[in-house]
């Protein structure tokens, strides 16, 4: 990330995953984008016709709601770890940089 | 090669996804009660060695060498975001990807199984995503076979380029775990006409194919962290010998 090129390359290794991930929303509008896992369910009705699933979970979330707020949750504590290592080690980076130049001109005075 | 085989097996993943394009829905992990009894307990008993190898691993890596904790919670908290995000895919459904290429990369596979459970577990429990009596079936396909996939193909073919190497490793580690899945449900549920292969086919086409998109978004972002790494955390990586002391620099 020091150089030109790298930062270019960063730039557009996260636009491209950004473009992955919006570019069906655009490709197939009347698309259901189904959170579900009744496919593979009915796949498995299908298969084994009669299957009960033999236990519950213990617990659901209440509403779409609540799931999502968990979910963003769980993305928001590691997001906020994730900066917070980058910005560690970036200004680390930076303070040790600052460090050598003035440790150089010290050097240059005496 | 990295450049060329990369550039190929991206156009040809393209075309895979658009040839195929099914149009029904989603991907995860196996439901809560969805496996009978027998099978359920089977993964379980499969995974716990790894589970127990890797806790070991992990104690020890971390007495070593303390500083590398901080690289860890790294490793935890990308395969957190990574896993709780829902992406639309090109088959016009949601998957989310694993997230637990960088600690195979970084730390083996053993180690991340670890890691890989505690977020299974986590989902399991407070999003009913996944369930109690199927982590043993989910563990062994995000946080031991994809992992596994992840390591080799990393080590393999990190020569070329460490930073396409991550992207590979990322990528197929990714779309490993969801055809273990695939398996995984079609052994417990082989059909009438045609068996477990028939039933594979099946539920690949849910499973496998809709993940073929979110794997390589996967790779793009693992590399991207990766590429940080090696730039800020030089000295870990080569502790942990994921890069060699040349190369890499560039």
């Amino acid at each position: 990330m020091a150089s030109g090129g790298k930062k270019w390359i960063t730039l557009l290794i996260a636009l491209l995953a950004a473009f992955l991930a919006f570019a069906p929303l655009v490709l197939h509008r009347e698309a259901e984008f189904a959170g579900a896992d009744e496919q593979a369910e009915k796949a498995i009705n299908d298969l084994a016709p009669g299957y009960k699933p033999w236990t519950e979970p213990l617990w659901e979330p209440p509403s779409g709601e609540v799931e999502s707020f968990l979910f963003a949750l769980q993305a928001a504590a590691g997001s906020a770890f994730i900066g917070y290592f980058i910005g560690y080690y970036r200004g680390k980076k930076v303070g040790t940089g600052e460090k050598n130049r003035r440790g150089a001109e010290d050097y240059a005075e005496h | 090669m990295g450049r060329k085989k990369t550039a190929v097996l991206f156009l040809l993943t393209v075309f895979l996804t658009f040839a195929l394009w099914p149009s029904y829905a989603m991907a995860m992990h196996i439901m809560e009660g969805f496996l009978p009894p027998a099978w359920a307990a089977g993964w379980w008993v499969v995974v716990l060695p790894f589970l127990l190898y890797g806790l070991w691993q992990l104690r020890r890596v971390t007495r070593q060498n303390p500083r590398i904790k901080i690289l860890l919670g790294l490793a935890g908290a990308f395969a957190f975001v990574l896993s709780a995000l829902k992406i639309p895919s090109v088959t016009g459904s949601c998957s989310h990807p694993t997230g637990v290429g960088l600690a195979a990369v970084l730390f083996g596979p053993a180690a991340t199984s670890v890691i890989g459970f505690i977020v299974l577990f986590f989902q399991a429990l407070l999003l009913a995503h996944g369930g109690l009596t199927t982590l043993g079936a989910n563990a062994f396909s995000m946080a031991v076979a994809g992992p596994v996939v992840s390591y080799f193909v990393y080590r393999l073919t990190r020569r070329a380029s460490p930073a396409v190497a991550v992207f590979l490793a990322a990528m197929l580690g990714d779309l490993a775990t969801y055809l273990v899945t695939s398996l995984q449900l079609a052994l417990a549920y082989p059909a009438a006409h045609g068996g477990v292969l028939a039933s594979l086919v099946k539920f690949a086409g849910i499973f496998a194919v809709t993940q073929i998109s979110l794997a390589i978004s996967e790779g793009l972002l693992t590399a991207l962290v990766f590429n940080f790494l090696r730039e800020h955390n030089r000295n870990e990586l080569m502790e942990l010998s994921v890069i060699s002391g040349e190369g890499g620099s560039k």
